[in-house]
């Protein structure tokens, strides 16, 4: 069941991110702990997609192991036809904790990923872009504070304006608004749309928030518990973007998919081993074709 | 107590209080001198001066001011080597220490890096820097004779500039003060937050940027703690290695007037040590408190 103004425009490349047969094993003297095994995932250029799951199954393994902070014990993973070996500028990651540098203000946080990215500008341009992102997350007046002079979502914000001032091939979000009250997680939502919107960036987002899962992205992938734990279901979000929260939450689809959502994650709450998902598979490859 | 904290007093008074009761019990063992009068084996009077108290040779505080008021009244006067103005002895004994103390740090600092980023290095060193951690200074002192024994700088009169005692007292207070900005430095470098690193890894910035953007920042504030003790062990040797060379300097006159006699200005050169010691402290905890960051 695949709406097709959901999928994006058919002139992107469908496999922008390729994820293949991916493996996380963790060697010990007592044994080795499979964290994630045969994790296939295809992202279309432009694409929002979620990976939900529970606690420690493995999720936030396999976006670190796409930033390359995390390397992968076997499979591949490409990005834009090249191979990701190690981290890069070319995927911007928001941390779930805002990793601003206590010793620099706002404006240099970012500053320190824009001079290493776009090396060549000049330091005007460098700064007037930092700038730029840092209004549109709304820190315009902020800009000079240290990040112990800031609050938790607007630390975020930083974070975000950080990610996106790269212009990355690429958005990595590991669980980017666990940390915030439920009011400045939404506000904080709405400003990663809206930048989102702007420029389509590739994202990778995860969360084990359905809602926020619904809200933002076009697929959701739902990873089965670990150990060994893999894709056990696609959703397809076939909400119209521009997205506005009240309009998604009174979609008629929208209890329908969260109570799929919500479904899968109590069958794997409750079983240790992992339940065979024959829809899983069938799924993955229906929504990659 | 209610009164004392309207009024603030208690951290005026609270300290007053406490001196006055070190003044009084300083007073009370101190030696007391007593006239007496007693008739010689001939039966003829005569009057003898004998100290009493628990302990008889230790000058009272009033002493102790009177013999050291012209040190302190004129604390630059030079009317010998070991004869000078406390301050210009503090001097002398503090430009030793600086000498050492950045010796230590120069050598500490990469030192406390590279074991905090490396685990081999760690595992090699450990053992070595454990044992010769709590060696004294007195102990390091005739070895730095040893190692520099050939040191010899003659300026044009043929006077000695620097020789193998000199270099043997900055290499005690250099390797007796380095360990704790050492240690600080390396606990500090394993403490730097894995977020910081792998903002570092995702923008991939150059091993000198990640140094000097990153992992330094990061470290600072450990860094400076170490300093702090570092010049806190620095000043407690400079005592020792003066005492040892017979330079001039705090502890040099310490040791000079220990010979003498003249036990009041023993105690004035502790109180001044002690002082001396507070007052780089403090220093140092001011360029410290500046450096903390979140």
């Amino acid at each position: 069941m695949i709406d097709i103004k959901a999928m994006p425009p058919p002139r992107v490349r469908r496999n922008y991110l390729e994820l293949r047969q991916l493996n996380k094993t963790y060697h010990s003297p007592k044994g080795s702990a499979v964290i994630v095994n045969d994790f296939n995932l295809d992202i279309a250029e432009g694409e929002f997609v979620t990976l939900i799951g529970h606690s420690g199954c493995g999720k936030s393994t396999v976006l670190s192991m796409v930033a390359g902070l995390t390397s992968a014990s076997a499979g591949g993973m490409v990005l834009a036809g090249r191979e990701i070996a190690g981290p890069g500028p070319d995927r911007g990651v928001v941390f779930q904790s805002p990793s601003l540098l206590p010793w620099m203000t706002a404006r240099e946080n970012v500053m320190l990923g824009v001079s290493q990215v776009f090396y060549t500008a000049s330091a005007a341009e460098r700064l007037q872009l930092a700038e730029y992102y840092l209004t549109v997350v709304g820190l315009a007046d902020s800009m000079n504070k240290r990040p112990a002079e800031l609050s938790q979502g607007m630390r975020q914000r930083v974070g975000i304006a950080r990610a996106f001032a790269l212009s990355p091939k690429m958005l990595l979000l590991d669980e980017p608004f666990g940390m915030l009250d439920s009011l400045t997680r939404f506000e904080l939502q709405a400003v990663l749309l809206e930048l989102w919107k702007r420029q389509r960036i590739t994202a990778l987002m995860v969360t084990h928030d359905v809602d926020e899962a619904l809200y933002l992205s076009d697929r959701i992938v739902c990873m089965t518990d670990g150990p060994e734990a893999e894709v056990g279901d696609i959703v397809p979000v076939p909400f119209e973007r521009p997205r506005d929260r009240v309009a998604v939450m009174e979609h008629p689809e929208y209890y329908k998919l969260r109570e799929r959502l919500i479904e899968f994650l109590e069958v794997h709450a409750h079983k240790k081993r992992r339940v065979s998902f024959p829809a899983g598979k069938a799924t993955n490859t229906e929504a990659a074709a | 107590m209610n009164f004392f904290k309207r009024y603030k007093l208690d951290s005026v008074l609270l300290p007053l209080i406490g001196v006055g009761a070190f003044l009084i019990l300083w007073l009370a063992i101190a030696g007391r001198v007593e006239t007496r009068k007693t008739l010689d084996e001939f039966g003829d009077p005569v009057t003898k001066t004998v100290k009493t108290g628990l302990s008889p040779d230790l000058p009272s505080p009033a002493e102790t001011w009177k013999a050291s008021k012209p040190y302190l009244a004129e604390p630059f006067a030079k009317r010998g080597e070991l004869d000078q103005g406390i301050l210009a002895f503090t001097i002398l004994s503090l430009s030793l220490v600086m000498q050492g103390y950045l010796i230590a740090l120069a050598i500490g600092t990469p030192l406390g890096f590279f074991l905090g980023l490396s685990k081999t290095f760690t595992k090699a060193m450990d053992p070595i820097i454990q044992v010769l951690r709590p060696v004294s200074p007195l102990a390091w002192f005739p070895l730095g004779l040893v190692l520099f024994s050939s040191v010899k700088f003659i300026d044009g009169g043929g006077k000695t500039v620097f020789g193998a005692s000199d270099a043997a007292a900055l290499f005690t207070i250099a390797v007796c003060s380095m360990w704790p900005a050492v240690m600080n430095t390396a606990v500090g470098v394993r403490a730097v937050p894995t977020d910081y690193l792998n903002v570092a890894k995702v923008l991939k910035l150059s091993r000198g940027k990640t140094l000097f953007k990153v992992l330094l920042p990061a470290t600072l504030p450990y860094m400076f703690t170490g300093f702090r003790l570092s010049l806190g062990i620095a000043w407690l040797v400079i005592v020792a290695v003066e005492m040892l060379t017979g330079r001039p300097g705090v502890g040099g006159f310490l040791w000079q007037e220990y010979n003498a006699g003249s036990y009041s200005r023993i105690i004035l050169c502790i109180l001044t040590i002690g002082i001396v010691g507070l007052v780089l402290d403090r220093l140092m905890s001011v360029v410290e408190s500046r450096f903390k960051t979140a």
